[in-house]
């Protein structure tokens, strides 16, 4: 099973995430934005990391800028957390280096299934 | 399992969209103050985060309608739409929609009401558009073919984005059987080879029925970072499926909240507060297992020892018992953060120009006293701005900046809580007081009153002196209440006015409901607490000094007035009591707003006393508010002073 990250500044849809993702046996980490995610991924290693795009302190597409930058990020997955309206996140996740896209609402089985794509 | 798991994370959104909505509230004030940018992103991030979440916790009507506001904020953000009153006016009233909204998801019911939709219409036109943008887009119809050929080139840095080609012709073999074909042409030679990028492209032949979407969408995330071709082999006749049903409400879910949501019963506790806790039981439990070594007796070489383990048990009680009552103290805050939004309503609504002054937003209070002492505030915020603000004519006539100071400020003040509501208005209007006081029959025409009396008038029953009845204040519930409601919590209300300067209400009350400080005073035998923020002084009297009135009431001179005397011995019915006055002593008391001397044998010392509910052990009993439980395990009554006053004043009529 898998070690993900969870970013999301909305407690409920971390919670959801981890709790979903828990679930399904895999070992999650939460983080409550881009600045607390990039410390944690600092100091660990992750196989996957969720994130949403609008969040406060460090948003989620400069934090996949980050991210990319640093040596053992390079090729990790990383999925935005998008909604529907803003399709323009979405390249723009794409521009800073996200692997795709969630877009929500998903549910539990939505998340899941996308989980397992990226994760092959 | 997936319904489980929503409805556990709904209350949680619910909280969550409740304090995003107070930040959007308090921020579009800020803004429409003059504060920056930031604020909008701050607006826009909340709006947006309900939007997201409502949809994903099975809420989808609120989804639909943020989205409207967001729409409307994002046009703001990106510089399309300058920010102005009336956006700021339908964007609090769009706040105020979506409380109500998620306060009839937490209840069960319909979310959508004729608010909601008048709001959704309105936000609509501010857009420009007639109606509410209606639903999911429309597919195209999807090709359909029983064999297809992909033709799959990434671009050379596709594997930067973390997007594996294996990962993506594995998931195609979902699809159907594969027969992959490698080309080989843009491989350059080993020691030119970029081992992180991608040199390889692929012709996939898929066989099996299979929908151009569906292998459309296994790429959708490496759309622009790769060549991709698909084509079909075999056409088979195109049909065109409908588009996706929009996401229909989940009611179970919301109707399985009803026994579920917490309204109150709980509290949210600052993870510091809970280490200090778990770090002082462990103390607790080193000093008793260091007491624990005396278990089979004590020798005299160890007595030092003794004295220090339990002078360290004395100490780690009395911080344990601090650090759980401190679980229960939440910042005034959350009760002072309504009225920024109900000062600027109120003002517009009379035509004042107001300024709030919040001070000492971080004083904390008992979560009980707060959640009672927001009603007696707003009372006295909007008593302040009706009758205690001018207009701006009259301010400037009397020299007065045209904006009217309001401030609200709270304090610890030894043991107590000091909330204080002052406004620099004209301050009380002591010629309407007095003449309605006449006029109700409360005093006597003529009748000299000091500013103390004329002020405390004003907390009578039904007292109004403003001739027209707004729908904000003079209701006839009045300053009574709001004393009755603070006299409840355990604390009092007084008011001081400075004419032409303003007003200055000053309430306080007890730390915590929980434990009191008492005055532990003996009457024959038994002991009484008396609550010490209700105690003025203690004196002895001579037995002249007493005077009886007709009726058998007795009255004492103090500071210039003449008090009852109460006799707990009477009242509490104590037969081997002090009778003589000169030879117990009379505890001058306040509560309510008057005082009274309270007659006992004498006092034993000042203590804490831990509350307990009479009510809930035995029954209600008339002039005790508690009992507590003595270091000898006997029971001790509590006074209930204002309910003595009370009981007085009631024979004094009768």
């Amino acid at each position: 099973m898998a070690k993900i990250l969870a970013v999301d500044d909305s407690a409920s849809m971390r919670g959801m995430v981890a709790f979903t993702l828990r679930g399904a046996g895999h070992e999650v980490t939460e983080a409550e934005n881009g600045q607390l995610a990039l410390d944690v991924a600092r100091g660990g290693s992750f196989d996957l990391v969720l994130a949403d795009v609008n969040m406060p302190v460090l948003d989620g597409i400069a934090m996949v800028r980050e991210l990319r930058g640093m040596d053992s990020y390079k090729g990790v997955p990383i999925l935005m957390l998008t909604t529907e309206s803003h399709t323009d996140k979405k390249m723009e996740g794409k521009a800073a280096g996200a692997t795709g896209w969630l877009v929500k609402p998903f549910d539990p089985e939505q998340l899941l299934a996308t989980v397992k794509r990226v994760l092959g | 399992m997936v319904n489980a798991a929503l409805a556990q994370f709904q209350q949680v959104f619910i909280e969550e969209s409740l304090e995003g909505l107070d930040t959007m509230e308090s921020s579009l004030l800020a803004l429409d103050d003059g504060g920056d940018a930031e604020l909008v992103h701050t607006i826009f991030r909340a709006a947006h985060s309900i939007k997201g979440g409502a949809a994903t916790f099975g809420l989808p009507e609120m989804s639909s309608f943020t989205h409207e506001a967001e729409s409307l904020l994002d046009e703001v953000r990106g510089g399309k739409r300058a920010i102005d009153g009336g956006i700021v006016e339908l964007l609090l009233r769009t706040v105020d929609c979506l409380r109500g909204m998620f306060a009839r998801a937490r209840a069960g019911e319909p979310l959508n009401d004729a608010t909601a939709e008048g709001l959704r219409g309105e936000l609509a036109a501010m857009m420009g558009r007639g109606t509410a943008a209606g639903g999911l887009q429309a597919r195209r119809p999807a090709d359909q073919a029983d064999a297809w050929t992909i033709r799959f080139r990434p671009h050379a840095g596709m594997l930067a984005g973390g997007n594996d080609p294996l990962r993506l012709i594995r998931e195609l073999a979902g699809l159907g059987e594969l027969a992959v074909t490698a080309e080989l042409d843009r491989l350059p030679a080993l020691d030119k080879l970029d081992p992180t990028e991608c040199h390889l492209g692929w012709t996939i032949e898929l066989a099996g029925p299979a929908k151009r979407a569906d292998i459309a969408a296994v790429f959708d995330w490496v759309e622009g970072e790769c060549e991709l071709a698909i084509e079909p082999k075999h056409v088979v006749a195109a049909t065109a499926p409908p588009a996706a049903a929009a996401p229909v409400a989940d009611v179970a879910v919301a109707r399985a909240q009803r026994e579920t949501s917490a309204e109150s019963g709980t509290v949210r506790v600052a993870i510091d507060k809970i280490d200090g806790l778990i770090n002082l039981v462990g103390e607790l439990v080193i000093t008793q297992s260091m007491l624990d070594t005396f278990r089979d007796g004590v020798d005299a070489s160890r007595l030092a020892l003794l004295e220090q383990g339990l002078a360290q048990l004395a100490r780690h009680t009395r911080e344990l018992q601090e650090s759980v009552m401190g679980i229960r103290m939440l910042p005034i805050a959350s009760v002072f953060n309504r009225f920024p939004r109900m000062v600027r309503d109120i003002g517009q609504k009379l035509g004042k120009q107001v300024r709030l002054e919040l001070v000492g937003e971080h004083t904390e209070l008992d979560k009980t006293v707060l959640e009672k002492i927001g009603d007696p505030l707003v009372h006295l915020v909007r008593n302040a701005i009706d009758h205690g603000l001018e207009l701006p004519a009259q301010r400037r006539a009397a020299g007065k900046g045209d904006i009217g100071t309001l401030r609200l400020e709270a304090s610890h003040r030894g043991g107590n809580i000091v909330v204080e509501v002052s406004d620099d208005g004209a301050g009380l209007n002591r010629e309407a007081i007095v003449a309605k006081a006449v006029q109700r029959g409360l005093i006597r025409s003529g009748e000299s009153l000091g500013d103390e009396a004329v002020a405390e008038l004003i907390f009578q029953p039904g007292f109004s002196t403003v001739a027209v009845t707004t729908d904000l204040s003079g209701r006839g519930v009045g300053m009574d209440v709001v004393r009755r409601n603070v006299a409840d919590l355990g604390g009092s209300v007084t008011i001081r006015s400075t004419p032409g300067k303003g007003c200055v209400f000053t309430i306080t009350l007890p730390l915590t409901l929980a434990i009191i400080d008492g005055l532990t005073a003996a009457v024959g035998g038994e002991h009484y607490i008396v609550p010490l923020v209700s105690i003025v002084e203690s004196v002895q009297l001579k037995r002249e000094a007493i005077k009886t009135v007709a009726g058998g009431g007795e009255l004492f001179r103090f500071r210039g007035e003449y008090l009852p005397v109460i006799r707990l011995h009477e009242l509490f019915g104590c037969p081997d009591a002090v009778r003589a006055i000169d030879e117990g002593l009379l505890i001058v008391v306040e509560g309510d707003g008057a005082r009274v001397g309270l007659f006992v044998d004498g006092l034993i010392g000042q203590q804490q006393a831990v509350v307990k509910s009479l009510e809930a052990n035995y029954r209600r009993v008339n002039g005790v508010s508690g009992a507590t439980i003595l270091a000898d395990g006997s029971v001790a009554l509590i006074v209930d002073v204002a309910g003595m006053v009370r009981m007085q004043s009631r024979r004094k009529v009768a």
